[in-house]
């Protein structure tokens, strides 16, 4: 492919045609911070950290997704891009517990994010959620960056057994009816918890040493975890798969 | 978890159903859960595993549709569920009051259901009812000018059937409007009806599209594209099939023009619909309604009926020995403000939550289905056999330069006389609110109107003299937006008004991005407090940031338009968002 020249924070780059605006920056050393971006998953460019300011446009352009142009002109750090930013952190911080993902807290050092920016604010603190012997579920520190239910689905596993409930503020990832993982058509490969950014999806065993059990209290709990999984209460495969393929 | 007796749940009749949907795949998820709440009142969880099965859809995405649309229900309801609408033309008849009576007597808190399951009560985002405010949606039934009198009759099912009375100094668009029922097809054709789609099946493709670019029309939906050139667009994008869409799903609170367009003149639309899908070749359509609008639909569904009866609609129907022939599909919505959005349109037809996908790529090359796609409002479609029949030339004699032919405006709030007006391009909005619409009730003064919708902006009376057309408004700061004009007199709280209409974006949000999904919380919860007279410190930054960065970085039209009327008022009354409220 051929190659386009364009201008960010006033260095010339030449990359080729189709890089996206985030790689390019990244090739002249110039680093956009991303939050939701992921290699492994289909990109969605929800978490809008990464917007840039391009000369024309009328909004902000998210530069994981967008592709450089001929002589486009990028600031990657304006006023508006710094403002937007700092507050999509502060927003972020005032909604879920981001104490598990230093990522995303070395970002609000770097953009002056206050945490306490917005009192009074309705967080998203739900209980953990702890049904099944691989991994505990712990939304409260869910960023909502879909890549559990996206690996889960068309973008490795094909498994489909996670996906969103509700809307807006109030949008969580659930399962069919809330049913627990184990009533579901999760086979416990793990792929969810390898691409969670913060903490919310972590494996059981590691949950439980931070609990303070001991190595042998942590096996004899998922032995015993597993065991119960076997039980009659399970759903029978029929029930569990209905309808997928 | 459901609890429903899995016992009870008899799958026949849904399985007779999904036996017709299957072939459609996931495409028929919507209509299916729709069909399946039909018949049990809710969503058991049996029925959903019967969908998931026959349309082979995980069982966890049907979860996440029901979940996502506001009129699907996963848990049992009252026989008759009571939408109340307390958005901001209800809100400032009462409609809070009207919540709190129609509770009160039931013993319910809004969101909940009677014990004996009778009444569902919803607290409702606007119905398109805000000439008749404050408005109920009682079931399928439409009854406005509620009053605390008159709140018994609601329940029993009376009421007020509202029908818009239709204004204006031209009658193009609302010729077949304001009689209170739809017109039939004999009557439609009897008008001159159909001689558009005629004239244009003698035409080429490429002729009827060079048409409706001279004309200079330009969408109605809010974004303001030129329809010649998205109609272009698609008609030269390889790929087929290609789709035409109309967007009928119109939410914004305070229109309302759609709505009579569809119940009172199904045919116009639907003519335009059809000139569209044979300008780009288009195999099939899709008219998608709005949920809360079950008198449209009807009407959209007769005429449908009566148009594939008498030939103009249907596979392989030679439509007028033109050699062309075009499916229709209506759809209805289900929920969501967002739907409206045409890529969220696009997903939820698919069987999908509403979600927006990122552009590009745009609808003309990569629309419903993946496939090159025209989707067009009501409004815009409405206008189509006009300029078909009667040239471009005709059609640029009435509005401007820039904007030309007429344009429906939908007047409520504080007027005299509310009501659908449709005038030419160009004139100001002193003439359309007060010499057409009689000015400011009870003889009160203008303190401000709301332009343009909750995505909108406030215009000041120092305004008045603003030419209504889309240049004199940009150049005015004003979105044209859907047509809104709602007035607010001197006594009207401006917070109260704002707070309303963030409680509305709050909740519409579908929640893909994080400027919006977590921005029009944080809007709503410091507009609140400020009309509640509790500002805090900064607060008047926090929302000039939160309002920036919706409309900077947000992934759609919703996040970028959360907070223009936030913003507009920040810049028009500084001081009203700091400290106590007076107005209280
Ligand atoms: C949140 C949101 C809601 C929308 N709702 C509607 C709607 O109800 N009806 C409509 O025609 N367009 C709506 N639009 C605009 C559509 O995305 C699209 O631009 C329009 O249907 C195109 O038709 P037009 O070119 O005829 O205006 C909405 C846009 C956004 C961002
Ligand atoms: S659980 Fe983790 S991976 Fe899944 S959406 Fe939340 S933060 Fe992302
Ligand atoms: S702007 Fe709002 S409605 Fe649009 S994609 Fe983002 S969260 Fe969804
Ligand atoms: S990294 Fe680009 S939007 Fe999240
Ligand atoms: S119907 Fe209530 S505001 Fe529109």
């Amino acid at each position: 492919m051929s190659d386009v020249t364009l201008t960010i924070d006033g260095q010339l780059v030449s990359v080729p045609a189709g890089t996206t605006i985030l790689q390019a920056a990244q090739s002249i050393g110039v680093e956009i911070p991303a939050i939701c971006y992921h290699e492994a998953c289909t990109p969605n460019a929800l978490c809008r950290n990464c917007v840039v300011e391009v000369e024309g446009a009328r909004v902000l352009v998210a530069s994981c997704v967008a592709q450089v142009a001929a002589n486009m002109v990028v600031y990657t750090r304006s006023p508006r891009v710094e403002r937007s930013r700092r507050t999509i952190l502060e927003m972020l911080a005032s909604a879920v517990d981001l104490s598990e993902a230093p990522e995303i807290q070395r970002m609000m050092r770097d953009y002056a994010a206050d945490a306490q920016r917005f009192p009074e604010a309705e967080r998203r603190d739900v209980p953990l959620i702890d049904d099944n012997p691989m991994y505990v579920r712990d939304y409260g520190k869910c960023i909502l960056c879909w890549r559990c239910v996206q690996v889960c689905a068309d973008d490795a596993q094909y498994t489909f057994a996670i996906n969103f409930s509700g809307r807006g503020y109030e949008t969580s990832i659930g399962t069919f009816f809330d049913k627990p993982m184990p009533a579901t058509t999760c086979v416990f490969c793990g792929q969810c918890v390898g691409v969670c950014p913060t903490g919310a999806l972590k494996p059981k065993s590691e949950w439980l040493l931070e609990q303070g059990l001991n190595i042998e209290q942590v096996f004899a709990a998922t032995r015993q975890e597993r065991k119960r999984r076997r039980e009659p209460t399970q759903m029978s495969g029929e029930e569990k798969g209905g309808g997928h393929d | 978890m459901s609890d429903y007796i899995g016992s009870d749940f008899d799958p026949v009749p849904l399985q007779g159903i999904l036996a017709q949907l299957a072939p459609q795949g996931r495409a028929a998820l919507l209509p299916a859960l729709q069909a399946a709440q039909a018949l049990y009142g809710y969503l058991p969880e049996p029925a959903t595993v019967e969908i998931g099965r026959a349309l082979k859809v995980p069982l966890a995405d049907i979860h996440g549709v029901i979940e996502f649309y506001s009129l699907l229900y996963a848990q049992p309801k009252g026989k008759t569920v009571l939408h109340v609408c307390t958005d901001p033309a209800c809100a400032l008849r009462g409609g809070e009051q009207v919540l709190a009576a129609i509770c009160q007597r039931l013993g319910v808190q809004p969101g909940e259901t009677t014990p004996d399951r009778e009444y569902t009560v919803e607290r409702a985002p606007c119905l398109g009812l805000c000439d008749h405010a404050p408005a109920v949606l009682r079931g399928q039934e439409a009854i406005g000018a509620v009053d605390l009198q008159s709140v018994g009759d609601v329940l029993q099912g009376r009421g007020n059937h509202p029908v818009t009375a239709c204004y204006g100094e031209t009658n193009d668009l609302i010729a077949g409007c304001g009689k209170g029922r739809a017109t039939t097809l004999t009557e439609y054709e009897a008008r001159g009806g159909y001689a558009g789609l005629r004239r244009a099946l003698s035409m080429s493709p490429a002729e009827v599209i060079a048409e409706v670019k001279a004309s200079g029309l330009v969408g109605r939906g809010g974004a303001a594209f030129p329809t010649g050139v998205k109609w272009e667009g698609a008609a030269q994008a390889p790929g087929q099939p290609k789709y035409v869409v109309c967007n009928a799903d119109e939410s914004e609170p305070g229109t309302f023009k759609d709505r009579v367009l569809m119940e009172e003149d199904p045919h116009l639309v639907l003519e335009g619909l059809l000139i569209a899908g044979y300008a780009i070749g288009a195999a099939k359509g899709y008219l998608y309604v709005r949920g809360e609008y079950p008198a449209a639909y009807q009407a959209l569904t007769v005429a449908v009926d009566e148009a594939r009866r008498a030939g103009y609609i249907g596979e392989g129907v030679d439509i007028l020995g033109s050699g062309y022939s075009i499916e229709i599909e209506l759809r209805l919505g289900a929920g969501a403000y967002i739907c409206g959005e045409e890529t969220a349109l696009f997903e939820s037809i698919e069987g999908k939550r509403g979600f927006p996908r990122l552009k590009p790529p745009f609808p003309t090359t990569h629309g419903l289905f993946g496939k090159p796609t025209v989707i067009n409002n009501v409004e815009t479609l409405a206008n189509i056999p006009r300029i078909v029949t009667q040239g471009a030339a005709v059609y640029r004699q009435l509005g401007t330069e820039k904007s030309p032919g007429v344009k429906l405006f939908c007047l409520s709030g504080d007027v005299v006389r509310p009501g659908l007006y449709e005038v030419p391009f160009g004139v100001s909005l002193r003439h359309l609110l007060f010499d057409l619409a009689g000015g400011v009730r009870q003889g009160r003064k203008l303190q401000a109107v709301l332009f343009g919708g909750a995505a909108g902006a406030f215009a000041t009376p120092d305004q008045l003299d603003v030419e209504m057309s889309f240049e004199g408004l940009r150049a005015a700061g004003l979105p044209l937006g859907s047509g809104v004009v709602m007035a607010l007199d001197e006594t009207r709280d401006l917070r109260r008004i704002l707070a309303g209409l963030a409680h509305f974006f709050a909740h519409e949000s579908c929640g893909k991005c994080y400027p919006c999904q977590i921005g029009t919380q944080r809007q709503y919860e410091i507009l609140r407090r400020v009309a509640d007279g509790k500002a805090l410190p900064g607060d008047a930054e926090r929302l000039a940031d939160v309002g920036w960065t919706m409309a900077d970085a947000s992934i759609c039209g919703l996040g970028q338009t959360a907070a223009s009327a936030t913003l507009s008022a920040l810049k028009l009354w500084p001081e009203i968002f700091e400290g106590k409220n007076e107005k209280l």
